[in-house]
């Protein structure tokens, strides 16, 4: 016997089954084909004006900072103007998202812009998330060559374009965007959610910024809730 | 208010608990002179204890054969009474599980909690009591005993009685619903952590200024009577239906009797 | 040394805690932090209670279903192109890792914080098969440079103070000018920011625990504050999961309801700051993330928890809220349990790993205060089941014999109600007469522990049974 099946013929004996009830297969499969929504916090379930403004508190309630710009267009200054603010040399890198790509980045000459993953070097990660949740400040990264995982995690400053109208209330609504793009059942390699810049309160309880993941994290919110 | 019949007042049993029997009658007398005030006709059986170091140790044999020993004493009555949230809890939540699956039992254990209640508990919620008689010159604490609070959602109630109390200042303490450490056999298998626990209660009731500490179970009196004394303070610790029946004035748990006193 | 086990030394190990001063001082700041901080965020989120009867329920629904969901999850990580592997326990779960580094030529693992690997002793394993562990959490961290188990399972440093932390880093990075200033924990976090940047970068493999796996699409999910996890899991060649069996959910939906109550019972955080969701090695189309995907599902002794009351402690979600509203924890800290799993949570689950017979002190180390019991996310009453391990120790003869004595005579008496009420007006009266004067004994024969702490209050006198039918008789002769 293999210790897969010792493992499962075991938790069968405890349970008192045989793994062939249909009625528990169709509850499974019930469940996982229909995966109700549990109980959604009011505060998730907000209008678009409120579900927005209630994003951008909780992005600052979790140490982030956020920059609401009227029209994407505008990216390629804010991100300018955010690094001269912080006296940080005029570089990022980014993923190869063609909602990147198409920025006017021409109109800021002196900012130099790189295109791939992080080996750690880079100062400053720029990405564009798949959405944002309202509930907790939350932003979303789905990995791939678009917005690779390691720039949300290796950058001192990692900054995050969220498309208003990709503001969601609560997690689930994110969910079932995932399976539209994806399919049902199927996933990217990594989701990220990410909700602030790194911490840790490891040494005494004092909660510090910044352990291992960037030690800011800046949301450039684009447009009004559709 | 409510009772089974409006006719006659409503027979109560006093269960005291043992540590109450033995240790300090004195709460037993306030108990049955507090539901006397709020229209019962108290009586007291012939009782021991309720089980509670049994089953906490365990022994579910001993634990049941007290259980049934303590349902057929009290069972004749409309309530059962206990000035006690750990007792009331051990007999009012945890003796349903003693006679699961076992048809005869339970839904004769399942009428007898339903009539099962800690003292302070019943006075209010059950007999609609928001006020006593009496009087205490003193700053007051209040511990919120564990069973009491968590099992039986004890909170509330003491304290609106003790408002009533002329010449009563009630000034709550830091953490007032953490445990002193008592635990019943946890104070006797683990000492020194029973005892490291109780002081920093004893740091909590000194902080608060309060002259005397209330509370509804004595096993987490005795213990906190117990760890002031021996730190050398001069906190009287009572039970909080004591203050409520005006019997205050009697020397505090730990503390020596005048002569001739009672 | 996580594989060390000295619960059964529960008593001295409290004492030596009791009087460690540096500990008392890291353990008084445990209750203050922990638990403002959650009652805040739960008070924030009025949903918070129906959101832990749907986290309680959807454990529950899993359990019951288990093995149903690990083979939906089995075969969803295999289409996804990972790899599971099953061990039944603990050394089988640590030849699958070291087999897996050693096929990879694993010179160095980075490794996210995994009570499973505590559990398994995996880093003991790896370092005496030449591969060196790399703890990436700070706590974990220190603790590893220290030779320490971890003394609480999501704060595993919980138990030191940075000046220790910064003596131990002066030690262990002596490459670093010694003159540098560490009297800040910024510079502290710093510092070991930038000795374990170079260790992410190096390591071939990386390990990590999982919080969740979930069924519907074979995903493994890390919740870090720190972002070490993630950079775990990211930048080497291959990704080892290491999971117990009980982490299984159905959905995305159902983890995300156990999602929001984890961070606010276990930090006070609205959410964590890294929640991620990983699901088989890099595509062909990535430009970064593991080549090779592995979980392993590590069972040790918990299919049996499944048969009967014990199967309510599988609904653990390791927040930790237990240990931080417990009194005893505050007390002694998580050393003195002995083993990996401290507070109430381990007191019901080492039993189950380690056997009652080495682990019987850790569910009667408790007051039965309900704290544990209240603040639980998933509402596993913890209570009850540290009763249940005293039932089986008292059942299979394993209460200590003075206990079991003192236990004896007093229900010999309780029994008989004709001979406990002579017998206990004959001692109160006995001690009554002795205590007279004071009111109170410092000391006291058979009631030495509690004696050494504190007073015994002398009995009023007669008990109140005999003075009530006193009375009675007299005012029926009236």
């Amino acid at each position: 016997m293999s210790s897969r099946d010792i493992v499962f013929a075991s938790v069968r004996r405890a349970l008192g089954v045989t793994g062939a009830e249909a009625p528990r297969r169709q509850e499974v499969d019930g469940r996982i084909a229909g995966h109700p929504r549990g109980v959604i916090p009011q505060r998730a379930q907000l209008p678009p004006a409120e579900r927005l403004d209630l994003f951008k508190r909780m992005v600052l309630a979790a140490a982030g900072t956020l920059d609401h710009l009227q029209d994407a267009a505008v990216v390629p200054e804010a991100v300018a103007a955010y690094l001269r603010a912080r006296n940080l040399p005029p570089a990022l890198l980014r993923g190869a998202d063609p909602r990147l790509a198409d920025l006017p980045w021409h109109l800021q000459p002196t900012l130099d812009v790189w295109i791939g993953a992080s080996d750690g070097r880079q100062l400053v990660g720029l990405s564009h998330a798949f959405a944002g949740i309202a509930e907790s400040g939350t932003v979303v990264m789905l990995s791939g060559p678009d917005n690779p995982s390691t720039l949300n995690l290796l950058p001192d400053y990692h900054l995050v374009v969220v498309q208003a109208a990709d503001v969601a209330g609560d997690y689930e609504t994110v969910w079932d965007r995932v399976r539209a793009a994806y399919g049902p059942g199927e996933m990217p390699r990594t989701v990220n959610w990410i909700t602030g810049p790194s911490r840790s309160a490891d040494i005494e309880q004092t909660l510090l910024l910044g352990a291992h993941g960037p030690r800011s994290l800046h949301v450039l919110l684009v447009g009004e809730p559709g | 208010m409510s009772s089974p019949s409006e006719k006659r007042p409503p027979s109560v049993g006093l269960f005291v608990t043992c540590l109450v029997d033995t240790i300090r009658p004195g709460i037993g007398f306030a108990a049955a002179q507090l539901l006397a005030q709020a229209g019962c006709e108290v009586d007291v059986p012939r009782q021991t204890c309720c089980g509670q170091p049994a089953f906490n140790s365990g022994d579910r044999i001993t634990t049941r054969a007290l259980a049934e020993q303590t349902i057929a004493a009290f069972e004749t009555f409309d309530y059962v009474v206990v000035p006690s949230g750990s007792c009331a809890g051990m007999i009012k939540t945890h003796y349903p599980e003693l006679f699961v699956g076992e048809p005869d039992w339970m839904p004769r254990v399942a009428r007898f909690c339903a009539k099962v209640h800690e003292l302070m508990a019943f006075l209010v919620d059950v007999r609609g009591l928001r006020a006593v008689a009496a009087r205490y010159d003193g700053t007051v604490t209040y511990h919120d005993s564990c069973s009491g609070l968590r099992e039986l959602g004890v909170h509330d109630q003491p304290r609106l009685l003790l408002q009533s109390v002329e010449g009563l200042e009630l000034r709550e303490m830091a953490d007032a619903d953490v445990c002193c450490g008592f635990g019943g056999t946890f104070c006797v298998k683990y000492p020194d952590i029973s005892g490291a626990i109780v002081e920093k209660k004893a740091a909590n009731v000194i902080a608060s200024g309060a002259d005397t500490l209330l509370a509804g179970d004595l096993g987490c009196l005795m213990n906190m009577a117990g760890k002031l004394q021996r730190m050398g303070r001069e906190v009287a610790v009572r039970h909080v239906a004591e203050v409520l029946a005006g019997t205050g004035t009697a020397p505090a748990i730990g503390m020596a009797r005048r002569e001739g006193g009672t | 040394m996580s594989v060390h086990i000295t619960s059964p030394a529960f008593k001295e190990n409290a004492k030596k805690a009791l009087a460690d001063a540096p500990l008392q001082s890291a353990l008084s700041k445990v209750g203050p932090g922990f638990i403002g901080r959650r009652t805040a965020a739960a008070g924030l989120l009025p949903e918070f209670d129906a959101l832990r009867d749907s986290a309680r329920d959807i454990k529950n629904h899993t359990l019951a279903h288990l093995d149903l969901y690990l083979e939906r999850y089995e075969t969803k990580v295999r289409a996804a192109g990972g790899h599971v592997h099953f061990a039944v326990d603990a050394a089988e779960a640590r030849d699958i890792v070291t087999d897996i580094c050693r096929r990879l030529g694993a010179k160095t693992v980075t490794k996210g914080k995994s009570m499973v690997s505590e559990e398994i002793g995996l880093n003991d394993h790896l370092a005496a098969c030449g591969i060196e562990p790399v703890e990436t959490d700070l706590g974990e961290y220190l603790i590893q440079i220290r030779g320490e188990a971890p003394s609480h399972i999501i704060a595993p440093a919980i138990h030191l103070n940075k000046d220790q932390v910064e003596a131990d880093f002066r030690r262990v990075h002596a490459h670093l000018p010694p003159e540098r200033n560490l009297s800040e924990p910024t510079a502290l976090l710093a510092e070991a920011r930038g000795e374990l940047r170079q260790r992410f970068l190096q390591a071939d493999v990386g390990i990590t625990g999982a919080n969740f796996l979930v069924a519907e699409t074979g995903t493994s999910i890390i919740v870090t504050n720190e972002g070490n996890g993630d950079l775990t899991q990211t930048l080497p060649k291959a990704h080892i999961v290491l999971a117990s069996l009980e982490k299984l959910v159905p959905t995305l939906e159902d983890v995300s309801q156990l999602l929001r109550v984890l961070a606010r019972s276990a930090t006070g955080q609205e959410m964590s700051v890294y929640t991620t969701f990983s699901t088989g090695p890099r595509r062909p189309e990535d430009v970064d993330g593991p080549g090779e995907y592995h979980v392993v599902i590590l069972d040790n002794g918990r299919s049996g928890m499944l048969a009967g009351q014990l199967r309510e402690m599988l609904r653990c979600i390791r927040c930790g809220a237990c240990m931080n509203h417990c009194p005893v924890y505050h007390a002694v800290g998580g050393h003195a349990y002995g083993w990996v799993y401290p507070g109430p949570m381990g007191a019901v689950l080492t039993p189950s790993i380690i056997g009652i017979e080495k682990g019987a002190n850790l569910p009667n180390a408790s007051t039965f205060c309900g704290r544990c019991e209240e603040v639980c996310p998933v509402r596993i009453p913890l209570p009850k089941l540290m009763r249940h391990w005293r039932e089986k120790e008292f059942e299979r003869h394993l209460t200590p014999a003075p206990q079991r004595f003192g236990l004896g005579v007093w229900s010999f008496f309780a029994r008989r109600g004709w001979l406990y009420r002579p017998a206990t007006r004959l001692a109160m009266w006995g001690l009554s007469r002795l205590g007279w004067r004071a009111g109170r004994f410092s000391t006291l024969p058979l009631a030495g522990g509690w004696t050494r702490h504190r007073d015994f209050p002398a009995p009023e006198g007669d008990t109140f049974q005999a003075q009530w039918h006193a009375r009675k008789a007299k005012r029926g002769q009236e």
